[in-house]
């Protein structure tokens, strides 16, 4: 039948369509893995992690304050951001019934899907502005903004999903509500939620807008949350947008880095969520 | 509900009572703590718009929503402030971006549930994770030394031969500007797209394909009768959360839009983003009003984001939780 | 074992906190980040206790910063202006040294470029658009100037590269004065912006038939040839530490120092060219580091300038020197004069 001919063919030329979607996808994703490796690789050296910025034009040195501040950027966001994700989670799972739990639900969902430049000028105003000074804090508070939503809702998730047996057994044993809430019900949803603070923290240390004008830069090594801080996005910007050959290939070696580090968090969590599929 | 009865209790049951109590001590601490937390993130979401409002006041002041919203001239030296060619910017790379992302997402999600043997899905969803955890400021470091370099030499000057008679392809081909700015937006939506489409379609009920199928139609005829029109509502759901990244999409834009505050009718032309301009001039906006335009700015992205994403979820959730109940 | 790494920490954060180095923090110009830099580098490998982060956020960002307060000292080529005064009452402008403003090119094959008042601003006002237009080819004859779309590049932050270069065309071109203007952040006809001097000079370098205007440091830091330029006296001169001294020569500097020595009338002097200031506050609330800045200062006037020149930045002239001398004086620390020459 002529009719069905064309039927297989519009059928045969669907399934290439998105047969070519998928390979369409990949193709950046192949493209950014393999430049930054080529490109990045090159500059991969001790030199690169341990050392500061030399002045501007002059060859050599590295990121290492920038790797550093990184770290703590995103370790002084846990201070604030993992408390406050997680507890609002628990509320969401235990109080969240209501229309304030639903409220609040609404808040959070929506407040994920703020542009990160907006907590940008937010924690500039709330935090740079009254102590006056550019600061590690105020970069931590903008990313544990960023990280607030997404914890809460991941952990509202995964403490649904403990079996309410576990809970009401513990209750007949006697076990006082609150108790049974964290040492029994969190702890079984604990692996799910450090998948989700992995994934946090892989999407902190990725975030550049937000910290251009709360932790502003510097070319020391920083240990104090009440100075300006290096971090490796801001660093990756600068030297992007300059011409000097040395730092663009400096820009494409902490590329690779931070690639790494992103990917680490994330296989880690996904090896994380299939070993706790598996029941372990 | 029974009325209170008042009983006499003898001292010493009273006080064993009373400690009974005590011990919940602990739950009522517990009861404030999860409270608390739940009243900080609306505390937390009062505080970014209030502040926002805050700093922003001064350009409501100096001039009226209507004419920052329309006026072309971005004049810091003059104090005249017009939004238009940011607010021109972003939609055009956005509109791009979306034109794009949502075939080609969408055909992602087709091919991994429809399509795909089952041994491949994993593998083929695994790169999606990835492309979404790739940082932005990475995305703009290879859109601007491989993506703008290969548009400037490769894509500009064949659409401009081919295309050229339409205004929207002509002009020098710089490499940097519109086009630049929603390709790779194209590439940071994508995963939003795929991914909330993957879940839409997973939730369509076999019976429906099943039924089409015993009919006689062929694979794709089935997913186009039968799945797609059913999770019409949650891709749309999808493109609308794509969309509201795009919009908020900072670093890897800034980088390769050319950042221009003008507005060109050519995709080729270098053009400005709401989101990009904030990031260049907001550490040095020296007087209250610049200050003030730029956290308005700031402001309106917020509020477009807030809608985009409130609409966007609630349809993603009517047809990933309602018809899923509905049907079992 | 939980015990002894949380005194562990203890310990870091308390050395930490304890550390003796003291960290100034400053922002502002591009401009001048080679030599700021520079500077900062080699007085801290003087005095290896006092640390200077300097950020280059440009002049319109040190200039704001600096007036909330948010940062020890700023650093802006462009002056400030009386509003911005009145809004940072206190803050003292020194300067550090002069540069020039030069024109890159990114054009296969064009080794020297001329330029004149004329075809510089038509070409920023969008008027001449491609490299073999005739006022060009008639400017430079012999040289290769292809039939190629020129792409203007501009600054897209607030910058004092950027007044320097917009007061030099608002005063050679009426059309540009009263279409544009002068200022650290202008409405440009046409153009694509970059971020600071490296910024402008990455999109140059990237763009094919690009053209820009950075300080002379980075054209010289990235081999970009620089334009000549006709100045006033009608002679194409090269920009270099000669002809940016040229153009402070018989200029009265004003006791704040805030003075644009553009379009110089001296023969030799290259047109666009402008001083760099440090803005400080004029008394110093901080003991320590307010002494350490002052300190800082003093050297930059004397030790430091001989690391101008090798960046191709002219050092300032000596009766400028003589005049920041007593300036630097009159600072003081929570009331009280320093020592000024402490290091």
């Amino acid at each position: 039948m002529k009719g069905y001919g064309r039927r297989r063919f519009v059928n045969m030329a669907m399934t290439a369509f998105c047969g070519a979607a998928v390979l369409i996808a990949l193709v950046p994703l192949v493209s950014v893995f393999w430049l930054l490796l080529a490109k990045g690789f090159a500059g991969l050296s001790w030199s690169l992690f341990t050392s500061l910025p030399t002045p501007v034009g002059e060859p050599g040195g590295g990121v290492g304050n920038a790797i550093l501040g990184t770290l703590f950027l995103v370790g002084l966001a846990c201070v604030f951001g993992l408390p406050i994700g997680i507890g609002t989670g628990l509320f969401l799972a235990e109080r969240g019934n209501g229309p304030i739990g639903d409220a609040v639900r609404f808040v959070t969902e929506v407040l994920s899907g703020v542009p990160s430049i907006v907590i940008g000028v937010v924690a500039y105003g709330l935090v740079v502005v009254p102590m006056h000074r550019f600061s590690a804090l105020a970069g931590a508070v903008a990313l544990a903004l960023l990280m607030i939503p997404t914890l809460a809702r991941a952990t509202e998730e995964m403490v649904r999903l403990v079996p309410s047996h576990l809970r009401e057994a513990a209750l007949a044993l006697g076990v006082p509500q609150w108790k049974t809430s964290l040492r029994v019900v969190l702890r079984t949803a604990l692996s799910g939620i450090v998948t989700a603070i992995l994934l946090s923290v892989s999407r902190a240390a990725g975030e550049t807008a937000p910290l251009l004008f709360t932790s502003l830069n510097n070319q020391y090594w920083n240990f104090r949350p009440d100075q300006p801080t290096a971090s490796l996005t801001v660093q990756i910007f600068n030297y992007a947008i300059s011409p000097y050959e040395d730092w663009i290939q400096k820009a494409w070696a902490s590329a690779l880095v931070l690639l790494l580090f992103v990917s680490l968090m994330n296989l880690t969590s996904r090896f994380l969520a299939r070993s706790r599929l598996r029941g372990a | 509900m029974l009325p209170e009865a008042k009983i006499a209790i003898p001292r010493g049951e009273a006080r064993r009572l009373r400690a009974l109590r005590r011990v919940n001590v602990g739950d009522s601490s517990y009861n404030a703590l999860l409270w608390f937390f739940g009243g900080s993130v609306l505390v937390v979401a009062g505080v970014i718009v209030f502040g926002l409002w805050g700093t922003a006041s001064p350009a409501f002041r100096a001039t009226s929503v209507l004419s920052f919203i329309t006026s072309t001239n971005w004049d810091p030296v003059q104090e005249s402030f017009g939004a238009l060619p940011f607010i021109y910017g972003t939609l055009v790379t956005s509109a791009i971006a979306l034109l794009l992302a949502v075939p080609i997402g969408v055909g992602f999600a087709v091919f991994l549930v429809e399509m795909a043997p089952s041994p491949i899905r994993p593998i083929v969803s695994f790169p999606l994770e990835l492309l979404a955890a790739i940082p932005s400021v990475v995305y703009g470091l290879w859109g601007l030394f491989v993506m703008v370099p290969w548009l400037r030499s490769s894509v500009e000057p064949l659409l401009g031969s081919t295309l050229g008679f339409l205004p929207l392809f002509r002009g020098p081909p710089l490499g940097l500007g519109y086009l630049a700015g929603g390709l790779i937006l194209v590439v940071m939506i994508l995963p939003t797209i795929a991914s909330i489409s993957i879940e839409v379609l997973r939730t369509v009920p076999s019976s429906l394909r099943e039924a089409a199928l015993a009919l006689g139609a062929t694979r794709w005829e089935a997913i186009r009768v039968a799945s797609l029109p059913y999770s019409r509502t949650g891709i749309l759901g999808a493109a609308l959360l794509g969309l509201g990244r795009a919009l908020g999409e900072t670093m890897a834009v800034t980088m390769v839009i050319g950042n221009s505050p003008e507005i060109h009718a050519s995709l080729f032309a270098a053009g400005y983003s709401l989101p990009a301009v904030i990031a260049n001039e907001f550490a040095e906006a020296t007087s209250t009003v610049h200050t003030g335009v730029l956290a308005a700015l700031a402001l309106i992205l917020f509020g477009i984001t807030l809608l985009l994403n409130s609409v966007a979820r609630l349809l993603v959730r009517a047809v990933t939780k309602g018809y899923a109940k509905a049907s079992t | 074992m939980k015990k002894k790494i949380v005194m562990l920490c203890i310990a870091l954060g308390g050395a930490a906190l304890a550390a003796d180095s003291l960290l100034i923090n400053g922002a502002g110009a591009t401009f001048p980040a080679p030599i700021y830099s520079k500077w900062f580098s080699e007085y801290n490998k003087l005095h290896p206790d006092l640390k200077f982060n300097y950020q280059p956020i440009g002049s319109g960002g040190g200039i704001k910063q600096i007036t909330e307060g948010t940062v020890d000292f700023g650093a802006s080529d462009a002056p400030m202006t009386e509003e911005e005064l009145s809004k940072a009452p206190g803050v003292v402008h020194i300067p550090t040294v002069m540069g020039a403003v030069v024109i890159i090119h990114n054009v296969a094959g064009l080794t020297e470029l001329k330029l004149s008042p004329e075809t510089l601003s038509a070409i920023y006002l969008g008027k001449i658009a491609k490299w073999n237009d005739p006022a060009l080819t008639k400017e430079n004859p012999g040289a290769k100037l292809p039939d190629q779309a020129i792409s203007v590049a501009h600054r897209s932050d607030g910058s004092g590269t950027t007044n320097i270069f917009t007061d030099y065309l608002a005063k050679v071109s009426p059309e540009w004065e009263k279409g544009v203007g002068a200022g650290k952040s202008v409405k440009w006809p046409v153009g694509i912006g970059g971020k600071g001097n490296e910024g402008v000079t990455g999109v140059v370098k990237q763009t094919p038939g690009a053209i820009g205007y950075v300080e002379l440091a980075y054209a010289n830091q990235n081999k970009l040839a620089p334009a000549l330029m006709k100045n006033k006296s009608g002679v194409y001169v090269a920009p270099n530490i000669k002809s940016t001294s040229a153009a402070a020569v018989g200029v009265t500097i004003p006791d704040d120092y805030r003075v644009f020595v553009t379009n110089s009338p001296t023969k030799d002097a290259y047109p666009i060219a402008g001083f760099t200031w440090l803005l400080v506050h004029k008394d110093q609330k901080d003991a320590a580091k307010g002494k350490a800045l002052i300190q800082f200062l003093w050297w930059a006037q004397h030790a430091g300038q001989q690391f101008a020149a090798p960046l191709d930045y002219a050092p300032l002239p000596e009766p400028v020197v003589k005049k920041v001398e007593t300036t630097l004086k009159t600072l003081t620390v929570q009331g009280k004069p320093v020592n000024v020459a402490g290091s």
